[in-house]
């Protein structure tokens, strides 16, 4: 915090700004509140009112209900997500840094043109893949297969991971490189002993980032994806909330199973998160 | 020889899969785009074809109210998302350096930006409901009847648009807050000093000094609302009669539910050439920066 405040000046500004704060707080705490009252009470009581508490009795009923459901067993579902998403954020990440070091330290003809195109395509809407995407898939048979969908958002997840780490290598210091290279090693030994090592914290943001888009991906599964029993969990979701009535303690539930995970890298890697959000925007 | 050869397998994986599954299948979508879905090719007049389907743009709602058609919900959506991301995010990241405690509430909002967006869309159809949410019970209060906000047509977009607003301004305010580092202390000290009072300095120095955040903002939240696919999928599909449709969506009804690839395409296409020309200006930044 700042020594001096600029806005916080008299004591009536301070006492408005920590009311605002308060608000704001208040508001963007409320969904997230309500959801998760609602998935601890009885259906009776969300009825009643979530924010009200003559009666409480919490339970943890609607969290088994959600992990084994009938006709979308979020336990599979979450189980399905970590195996789309563990090598979805493995394989990209392998192949982007590769790239991305090429296009830090190795001249050649047409390299920026050809970087330019590359972001460029950080700009696309998933839509735009969309159905040559599922006529490719289901040309190789790996439609309705977690090959086929892990290749996607590794190609997806191609064109940022390699504009993040193309910057963060252009700050790394190139000397120690080139005196390995002086010495006989070769670019690939160069790039695995040495660069790689060094830029461990990079790595770990695009990791950070790469694996919370992946399991909170939507749309490629969507497409992709649609036995019963091999849908992730965002595609279970949406089939939680019932058949006659919208059953909101299930689906509430199931909506904080599969947010804790993103959640809780969030609350692990924080500072890995923000610093891969922000220098992936604004150098 | 052999360096050179080595040199170039650092690119042939990341240039084989963009190639097999980015950009053929961007080309390939641009060339269904052109043909109707009878198969005929008609270079743009597919184009005018999807474009005056009342799902895309319905003029008739200019007299009779929602639905509008996809098209003319996103521009709603982006016009009122906007300046109001810009101005939440900006005015949060102030307040919050300010005080003691900032940082939980910043945490406490940035939940939004680590909520799978599916999820994102069950939180606002709970908050919006009539039997369970808050957010009716309270205007109820006030004497507006308690109702489903997603569900009438005149209230499902603008409830929508609320709501991720509430979900993005988290970006906002973190890149702002980020931003707000780089104004070094003395600039203030020095406005203080010539008597420049609080709103004074806000919009004298921060304002136009985080500018270039602004542009990445600006750009960022554009794209991210002109693809909104998600929370309108979980919250309403579209619904009530269209009421809420956007591109994103409807070019997923196109394609996987009518199984009409064309006009899909033509959807898709649609918002590439939006999304490029809204990115062409944070490009030139990136050229910029080229060592």
């Amino acid at each position: 915090m700042r020594s001096m405040g600029v806005f916080a000046r008299t004591r009536s500004s301070t006492i408005a700004l920590y009311v605002v704060a308060g608000l704001a707080a208040l508001i963007w705490l409320i969904p997230f509140l309500g959801v998760f009252m609602a998935s601890i009470r009885p259906l009776s009581e969300v009825l009643r009112g979530w924010w009200r508490f003559e009666q409480f009795n919490p339970t943890l009923r609607n969290y088994a209900g959600a992990w084994n459901h009938p006709a979308a067993p979020l336990g599979q579902g979450m189980y399905n997500s970590l195996r789309v998403a563990v090598p979805a954020t493995i394989l990209p990440l392998i192949v982007a840094s590769t790239a991305a070091y090429g296009f830090a330290r190795f001249r050649f003809r047409f390299r920026d043109l050809l970087f330019m195109a590359i972001v460029a395509l950080m700009t696309l809407p998933q839509q735009m893949i969309a159905v040559p995407i599922y006529r490719i898939m289901r040309g190789l048979g790996a439609v309705d297969s977690y090959v086929g969908l892990v290749l996607v958002h590794a190609a997806w997840g191609l064109p940022w991971i390699m504009y993040f780490m193309r910057n963060y290598f252009t700050t790394v210091p190139v000397e120690v490189e080139e005196a390995a290279k002086v010495d006989g090693a070769s670019d690939l030994r160069v790039f695995l002993q040495i660069v790689v090592p060094m830029s461990l914290p990079a790595v770990a943001s695009a990791a950070v980032l790469q694996f919370m888009w992946v399991w909170s991906d939507f749309f490629l599964a969507l497409i992709l994806v649609y036995s019963p029993d091999k849908l992730l969990a965002t595609q279970r979701v949406p089939l939680l909330r019932g058949v006659y009535h919208v059953d909101w303690g299930v689906l509430s539930a199931g909506s904080v199973i599969v947010m804790m995970i993103p959640i809780a890298v969030f609350a692990i890697m924080q500072r890995y998160y923000i610093r891969g959000m922000v220098g992936w925007t604004s150098k | 020889m052999r360096t050179l050869r080595g040199r170039a397998l650092f690119f042939v994986p990341a240039l084989a899969l963009l190639a097999v599954f980015v950009v053929y299948p961007v080309v390939n979508t641009v060339w269904l785009s052109f043909f109707t879905s009878e198969g005929q090719f008609a270079l743009l007049g597919n184009y005018g074809e999807v474009l005056s389907q009342p799902e895309m743009f319905d003029p008739r709602g200019f007299a009779r109210g929602f639905p509008y058609g996809a098209l003319v919900h996103n521009v709603m959506w982006i016009v009122i998302h906007l300046p109001l991301t810009a101005g939440l995010g900006l005015v949060l990241a102030v307040i919050l350096r300010e005080i003691r405690g900032g940082a939980i509430v910043k945490s406490i909002i940035f939940l939004g930006m680590v909520t799978p967006m599916v999820v994102g869309g069950v939180i606002l159809r709970f908050l919006f409901d009539g039997n369970v949410g808050i957010l009716p019970s309270l205007m109820s209060i006030v004497g507006i009847p308690r109702r489903t906000l997603t569900a009438y047509p005149d209230t499902a977009l603008f409830s929508l648009i609320l709501g991720s607003l509430w979900l993005w301004t988290p970006f906002s305010m973190i890149l702002y807050s980020a931003g707000l580092e780089t104004i070094p202390d003395y600039v203030y000290e020095a406005a203080v000093i010539d008597g420049a009072s609080p709103m004074r300095a806000f919009f004298a120095i921060t304002v136009p000094m985080l500018r270039p955040v602004t542009g990445v903002v600006i750009t960022m939240t554009f794209l991210w609302v002109l693809k909104i696919f998600d929370i309108v999928y979980v919250a309403t599909m579209g619904g009530p009669g269209g009421a809420s449709n956007v591109l994103a969506l409807q070019m997923y009804m196109y394609a996987f539910r009518e199984f009409d690839a064309n006009s899909a395409a033509v959807v898709a296409t649609l918002l590439m050439l939006v999304a490029l020309a809204v990115s062409i200006p944070t490009f030139r930044s990136v050229r910029g920066e080229q060592p």
